[in-house]
């Protein structure tokens, strides 16, 4: 008997039960922990935008006289305004304030699920679920359309010192400004969109369970309020995004 | 017995919360949209930012304090969290002021 327990781990590794560590489950703790790690990686990839911004010069003059320029960084809301079948109408920024009320409302329909699953009424997770993914495929969507808009540009390009034409925007080259802003602008918004689709897969995945019923016979609705974590961070994140890249 | 009602009746939902934040989250949004296009950029630019920075971090608490119910949890828990955060201010700070710094250099040397 006393060699089961000497076998392979020491007696006082094993914890006895009680109370859990900071009064939450293992997988919940273990999300804010990851999305804590998260959090650092995004802080990087705005915080370097920050120091490549200013150290580029800003456009001297009055703003209504702004031209786009590889020299000076563009002032953001001149790059986004452009509306899908809104074709030459100067919008700025409202395309992007409809992705944050997507990004937003899904979030509530998000913490409604969670709220539902507290209640164990099925068919709320499933309604709620349904309506978030629906939201992440809308924001998707719409990231889609600003990423094409931003690659292909507009009409009248940019003419550069040496009389070459720019039209839009990639890796190399930039109509908009210097090219580093278009590299941050995939990097950074690219990031958000992967945290975004692979927050759908898993949204997906846990209609599917609560479909099936396996969160009923399971007897708790945790992973839906595991996963609305992630989901609501990515929320989070683009609020940030929001800021220091459209608005700021 | 209480098992068996708790199973046959439907227990209310309790959403007051959650659109009570979504409507601060929209209301947020919806100022930080009339600041954008109101204000004179021209000669507020860094008011502008300054309110925007505090604008973004009320939302941040309340997607997080309610969406992710981090209000609710233990101190330790939310100092676990908050705590790093809070350093990362500080990288903010110092990486932007160096970015100043390179394009001055750049200015100098070319």
């Amino acid at each position: 008997m006393a060699s089961a327990n000497t076998s392979t781990t020491a007696e006082h590794l094993f914890w006895k039960g009680g109370v859990q560590p900071m009064k939450v489950g293992y997988g919940k703790l273990m999300m804010w922990i990851f999305l804590l790690s998260d959090t650092f990686t995004f802080s990087a990839l705005l915080i370097s935008y920050g120091l490549v911004r200013y150290s580029f010069p800003t456009f001297e003059g009055l703003r209504k006289n702004f031209e786009f320029s590889t020299t000076w960084w563009p002032i953001p809301e001149r790059v986004f305004e452009a509306v899908p079948f809104l074709h030459g109408i100067s919008a700025p920024l409202v395309f992007v304030g409809i992705m944050t009320f997507i990004l937003i409302m899904s979030s509530v329909t998000m913490v409604l699920a969670v709220e539902a699953g507290h209640r164990r009424d099925k068919a709320d997770v499933e309604k709620y679920m349904l309506w978030t993914i629906l939201g992440g495929f809308a924001f998707l969507s719409s990231q889609a359309w600003e990423w094409g808009h931003f690659i292909h540009g507009t009409e009248e390009g940019l003419t550069l010192a040496n009389g070459v034409k720019v039209f839009g925007a990639n890796l190399v080259q930039n109509q908009y400004g210097p090219p580093a802003f278009a590299d941050f602008f995939f990097f950074i918004t690219g990031f958000h969109g992967t945290h975004v689709l692979s927050g759908v897969v898993l949204n997906v995945l846990i209609f599917y369970n609560t479909a099936n019923g396996v969160y009923e016979k399971r007897g708790h609705y945790d992973m839906v309020e595991k996963v609305g974590l992630y989901w609501h961070f990515v929320d989070l994140v683009w609020v940030f995004v929001f800021t220091f890249f459209y608005l700021v | 017995m209480a098992q068996h009602s708790e199973n046959s009746e439907k227990i209310p939902a309790q959403t007051k919360e959650i659109w009570r934040t979504f409507w601060i989250l929209l209301g947020i949004t919806a100022l930080e949209f009339l600041i954008a296009f109101t204000v004179d950029a021209d000669h507020y630019k860094w008011t502008k930012v300054g309110i925007f920075i505090i604008l973004t971090i009320v939302k941040a608490y309340f997607i997080v304090a309610i969406f992710m119910h981090l209000g609710s949890e233990v101190k330790a828990l939310i100092w676990t969290v908050v705590l790093p955060c809070i350093f990362v201010v500080w990288l903010v700070v110092a990486l932007i002021v160096e970015g100043g710094y390179i394009g001055l250099e750049r200015l100098f040397f070319n």
